[in-house]
């Protein structure tokens, strides 16, 4: 069954064209991975499909609802973390859950028991009542990804999960992020940097290029792809993707990037 | 002084709301903005609680206002109907215009924008009011603008509450509706506009 489906979908920054007619499906269940060098579109992209930024031209449906027309209905289908590390410092693990818990409108009387809940999956249990300020980056994160489920949505968007993060701390939300799979069959659309990762743990890939997906395929077809003997995804992604790996990135995105990576280290 | 004391306690409510937009600005640069918007609960809410957040930190200025007036010995009401009928003002009065920064912080978008239109905002908006001399005395210009400032609704009824003997122009209850009205109108519009911040 297909959870999420682009068709032309297209967003333009007054001459900039960042998404240029992106169409692609997500099965339910799948981690698919969008990868590409800063400054491709992967941002725009999950923006348009979190209803947070509308498209100039095409369409999109997740769940089955279309984007524009309703998407009050397809925010209730999806969890979002955001590159930017955004939970509160000043409130605990417990209380950042429980603002989220009221704002996707969780029945008062389930809120502590999901809230629970989703602490032991996410291994933060033992310090939900400490201040946020206090956590590793990689508690941060696994605490973030405990807001975007608490209302266990059927479609999981992660943009850059494990930006900044040790790979220790890289390893357990990936742990933990299985877990969550094997527990609900949520689906995961992400973005990262990270091609190890998008190896390891991605069902599918598309590699975005300049506002285009330049490929698309399960890890192994992308790399049989590139035509060389012991290739690997870092040479898929350089093969799609050129120089930009060096000349890629505006000043705002980076800038961006470092701020979360400072925040989480 | 009596005359002052009410306008001074919308000067305090008005300084600290007019500048709470910058909140959202933060917000956006952390990330929880974004959280926000993609959840289902509707802008409107979102803006509301925001609004409502400003209304209470607005009380601690109703306190210290209260006390100096006191301490100066201005005529103070402290009867408990005008008294909680103070507190209601300052609330919707924080409200109304911290929901009009939120609109300029979704329009610029950055701190140094909004600082600086910030101050360009609240000098017309407390001067051209009734907060520090009567609207009778204005010249004809002048009335126009105080009269479509939600502020000068706002000192009347504080000077009707506040004050024990307080002369003021119009009726409390016509107060009440023009600031609530303005209010209403601009969480809509904040509404309509915040998603702009994520984009």
């Amino acid at each position: 069954m297909i959870i999420l489906q682009t068709e032309e979908l297209t967003r333009r920054f007054r001459n900039i064209l960042a998404v240029n007619r992106l169409t692609l499906s997500v099965e339910q269940g799948e981690v698919f991975g969008l990868l590409g060098p800063n400054g491709a579109g992967k941002s725009t992209a999950i923006k348009m499909l979190t209803t947070l930024l509308p498209p100039t031209s095409g369409t999109a449906r997740v769940g089955g609802f279309d984007i524009h027309q309703d998407a009050a209905a397809v925010r209730r289908i999806f969890g979002y973390v955001p590159q930017a590390l955004s939970a509160d410092g000043s409130l605990t693990g417990r209380e950042n859950l429980r603002v989220f818990a009221r704002l996707y409108d969780i029945p008062r009387k389930e809120i502590e028991s999901r809230l629970s809940a989703a602490l032991e999956l996410m291994g933060i249990a033992d310090t939900a009542d400490r201040l946020v300020a206090t956590y590793s980056g990689g508690m941060i994160r696994r605490l973030e990804i405990a807001q975007a489920t608490l209302h266990h949505p059927k479609l999981l968007f992660l943009d850059e999960p494990t930006i900044g993060l040790d790979p220790v701390a890289r390893d357990a939300v990936w742990e933990h992020l299985a877990v969550l799979r094997k527990q609900f069959g949520i689906t995961i659309f992400l973005t990262t940097h990270y091609m190890e990762e998008a190896e390891a743990n991605c069902t599918r890939i598309a590699i975005m290029y300049k506002g285009v997906v330049a490929a698309i395929g399960t890890p192994s077809e992308l790399i049989a792809s590139v035509g060389k003997p012991d290739a690997t995804l870092n040479d898929v992604f350089a093969y799609y993707a050129g120089d930009s790996l060096a000349t890629g990135g505006t000043y705002k995105e980076t800038a961006a990037t470092r701020r979360a990576m400072r925040r989480l280290s | 002084m009596d005359f002052m004391a009410p306008g001074i306690l919308a000067q305090s409510v008005l300084f600290i709301a007019i500048f709470s937009g910058i909140t959202i600005i933060w917000e956006r640069d952390l990330g929880i903005v974004f959280k926000f918007l993609a959840s289902p609960t509707p802008r409107t809410a979102l803006v509301l609680g925001k609004a409502l957040s400003a209304g209470i930190r607005a009380l601690s200025q109703v306190v210290i206002i209260y006390l100096l007036s006191w301490l100066l010995g201005v005529a103070l009401d402290f009867s408990p109907l005008p008294l909680l009928g103070v507190c209601v003002l300052a609330l919707i009065g924080a409200a109304c215009f911290s929901t009009f920064s939120l609109i300029i912080a979704c329009l610029v978008k950055t701190r140094e924008r909004f600082m600086g239109i910030g101050q360009i905002l609240t000098m017309p908006l407390f001067f051209a009011s009734n907060a520090i001399y009567p609207i009778a005395i204005m010249p004809a210009w002048l009335r126009i603008v105080a009269r479509v400032n939600p502020l000068t609704y706002e000192v009347d009824a504080l000077r009707a509450l506040m004050l024990q003997n307080g002369v003021h122009g119009f009726n409390v209850g016509f107060d009440f509706i023009v600031l609530a009205l303005a209010t209403i109108v601009l969480v809509i519009v904040a509404g309509l506009v915040y998603p702009r911040v994520a984009t």
